[in-house]
């Protein structure tokens, strides 16, 4: 049994003189839902309209686009704009690619550990460049030395763990759905595959979500001044200008 | 008893365990979270959006360790080190 779509090679790359690339299922698939995604909002977008009434397209597009508004401004109590592209991107991805697994043959690339790992790297990367951008380099830092100096490893370890959280969850749930499936095909076939199936729509669903949520939490607490930061260093405030409209 | 079956046996019964052991702590827990936010619901409705995301967001924290133990489960069955070190050096 497979339990991970990186050991199928699909086909290989080969460049003159410098040797093959092994291209997996993983790339493959992933290829899929990049085109799908592409391609859907263009053919959406090309044809778009400010009538009062849209096309059916381009009304779930505003749903869906005014629905992750609304979550990220919920969530991160900030104006969503910035992190609208981001976040969004990291939802529609994960849903997609979880929402096709129940089209045969399709194996999701969610449910291999690089894929996931690359997204929690993403965030990872996103946290500070978002506190940065917002706060400039010192309020930044100085995150980490919060409530004291002496927790500065264990916020260290603390941003770590929780991206390796981050990838392994996703990971575990969508490859826990594709491998109870093909068990139960081998000991119960028909009706309860079936089941576990619908199942896993939901979990794959709540997973997009909550990869983006935690996306956003992550970003927040680093792009939100803390409560109690402006009495503390109301001095180290003043003294940078990204953090001082604030 | 051989390399290969004492390895194969001792990964079999350890992954059994881990998942046994591994999942009653987070079920102890998601159920606990969400019996608490079902009281909280009943008591205030019209936080119910707030309470909903919340509980979704931590019952995915709490499952996570449950799924970590599950994911051990899954290398010690289908990707063991020890098995495949075992083979190779038998093979070679």
């Amino acid at each position: 049994m497979r339990i991970s779509p990186d050991q199928f090679v699909v086909f290989e790359l080969s460049f003159e003189g410098v040797g093959t690339i092994p291209v997996n299922a993983t790339i493959v698939f992933t290829w899929v839902v990049m085109a799908l995604l592409v391609v859907g909002a263009r053919l959406v977008t090309m044809r778009i309209s400010s009538q009062l009434v849209p096309s059916g397209a381009q009304n779930f597009l505003e749903v869906l686009i005014e629905g992750l508004n609304n979550q990220i401004r919920e969530v991160s109590q900030q104006p969503a704009a910035p992190y609208l592209a981001f976040i969004g991107t990291l939802f529609l991805f994960i849903a997609t690619s979880n929402l096709l697994a129940i089209v045969p043959g399709f194996t999701p690339p969610t449910g291999s550990l690089s894929t996931t790992t690359a997204l929690a790297l993403c965030v990872l990367i996103a946290v500070p460049i978002y506190g940065i951008s917002r706060r400039g380099v010192f309020a930044y830092a100085r995150n980490y030395l919060r409530p004291t100096p002496l927790m500065l490893p264990f916020n260290i370890i603390s941003e770590i763990s929780r991206t390796i959280a981050l990838a392994i969850r996703l990971y575990g749930n969508v490859m826990s759905g594709t491998v109870v499936v093909a068990i139960l095909i081998s000991i119960a076939p028909f009706f309860f595959p079936i089941l576990l199936q619908l199942l896993g729509l939901l979990t794959g669903m709540i997973q997009a979500y909550i990869f983006a949520v935690l996306a956003t939490v992550y970003i927040a607490s680093a792009t939100a001044p803390r409560a109690g930061e402006n009495a503390a260093v109301g001095a180290a405030q003043s003294t940078s200008p990204g953090s001082a409209e604030e | 008893m051989t390399d290969i079956g004492l390895i194969g046996a001792v990964s079999i019964v350890i992954a059994g365990l881990t998942i046994a052991v591994g999942s009653i702590g987070p079920a102890l827990g998601e159920a606990r979270a969400a019996s608490q936010a079902l009281q909280a619901i009943a008591q205030q409705p019209d936080e119910a959006n707030t309470i909903t995301r919340t509980l979704f967001v931590s019952l995915a924290m709490i499952e996570s360790t449950a799924i970590y133990c599950f994911v051990v489960t899954m290398i010690l069955i289908f990707a063991n080190p020890f098995w495949d070190a075992v083979l190779k050096r038998a093979g070679g």
